[in-house]
């Protein structure tokens, strides 16, 4: 399982200032050495490792004028085995993959396949109507339709003379 | 265990004309039963149009193309990669190419490898005179 960001910051340039440097410029290099904790394949932060037992499957947030669109990477589950449920704005998705009954026989020559439970919160940047929110699944990818609520909604204001 | 050993990681390649898409190696499992070995690949967001299975010699090549049907708006966050899927195993000599089978399920690839059953070693006696 990896984490990959679409769009990555060019990490090359911010200065590396060794002290004295202003505090965004060391806040910056605090979060680099962060950032490089998760990537070292040495690291046991690293993708991969024990260290993150579990599934943590990618999401993705789409935003358009009227609604927000989450996108989950969800591959081999059954639709009744994925629960989606809304507290305030933060929309939760979890469920359970199970392996195949027949699986169990037989030898195993790689398992690299998370099987097991899973949950993942997403916090909306603005309310929702819980009532209108749509959820599908297909290939895999379960994606869900959440309307904004009218005022999150932005607005036009006409300018008086 | 012979059948199916992985031989390469990540690459960058170019798809046709447009612009450079990397790949990225998705997850695999690899199970025998007598018959046959079962090798499933976990690729969210690819369909049966979107894979190409291609066998050379004893090597195996799976390409899984991502449908590019994001939702509409935005991206404001994203974890997923934007990145097609594809992954090479090396065949022993025990699996019979010709009859392998696959099916495509919610983003599973699952593949039947049947076991040759001319593979299987044959004893051979060496008269001494």
């Amino acid at each position: 399982m990896k984490l990959i960001r679409r769009e990555r910051q060019d990490r090359g340039a911010v200065t590396r200032g060794q002290g004295g440097g202003t505090p965004n410029l060391e806040l910056n290099r605090l979060r680099q050495q962060i950032d490089s904790l998760f990537e070292d394949p040495l690291s046991i932060f690293a993708p991969g490792t024990s260290f993150f037992e579990g599934w943590t499957p990618p999401v993705d947030v789409f935003e358009d004028k009227d609604k927000y669109a989450v996108r989950a990477e969800l591959p081999g589950m059954k639709k009744e085995d994925i629960e989606v449920s809304l507290d305030g704005n933060t929309l939760t998705i979890s469920g359970e993959r199970t392996q195949e009954e027949e699986k169990k026989e037989g030898e195993t020559y790689r398992a690299e396949r998370f099987f097991g439970r899973f949950q993942r919160s997403i916090t909306l940047p603005a309310p929702v109507q819980a009532d209108k929110i749509e959820a599908s699944y297909k290939d895999g990818v379960l994606t869900i339709r959440a309307p904004k609520s009218e005022e999150a909604k932005p607005k036009q204001i006409a300018v008086k003379s | 265990m012979n059948a199916t050993a992985e031989n390469q990681q990540t690459t960058q390649a170019r798809a046709g004309n447009g612009p450079a898409r990397g790949f990225v190696t998705p997850p695999a499992n690899i199970s025998a039963t007598e018959n046959d070995y079962v090798l499933e690949v976990d690729m969210p967001g690819v369909d049966k149009e979107g894979l190409e299975l291609t066998v050379e010699g004893n090597e195996l090549t799976i390409v899984g193309r991502r449908k590019s049907d994001l939702p509409e708006g935005e991206a404001c966050y994203c974890e997923s990669p934007n990145a097609d899927y594809r992954r090479l195993f090396e065949l022993g000599p025990d699996v019979d190419t010709s009859r392998i089978s696959a099916e495509m399920s919610q983003g599973v690839l699952k593949l039947h490898l049947p076991k040759s059953e001319k593979a299987k070693p044959k004893h051979i006696e060496v008269k001494v005179t």
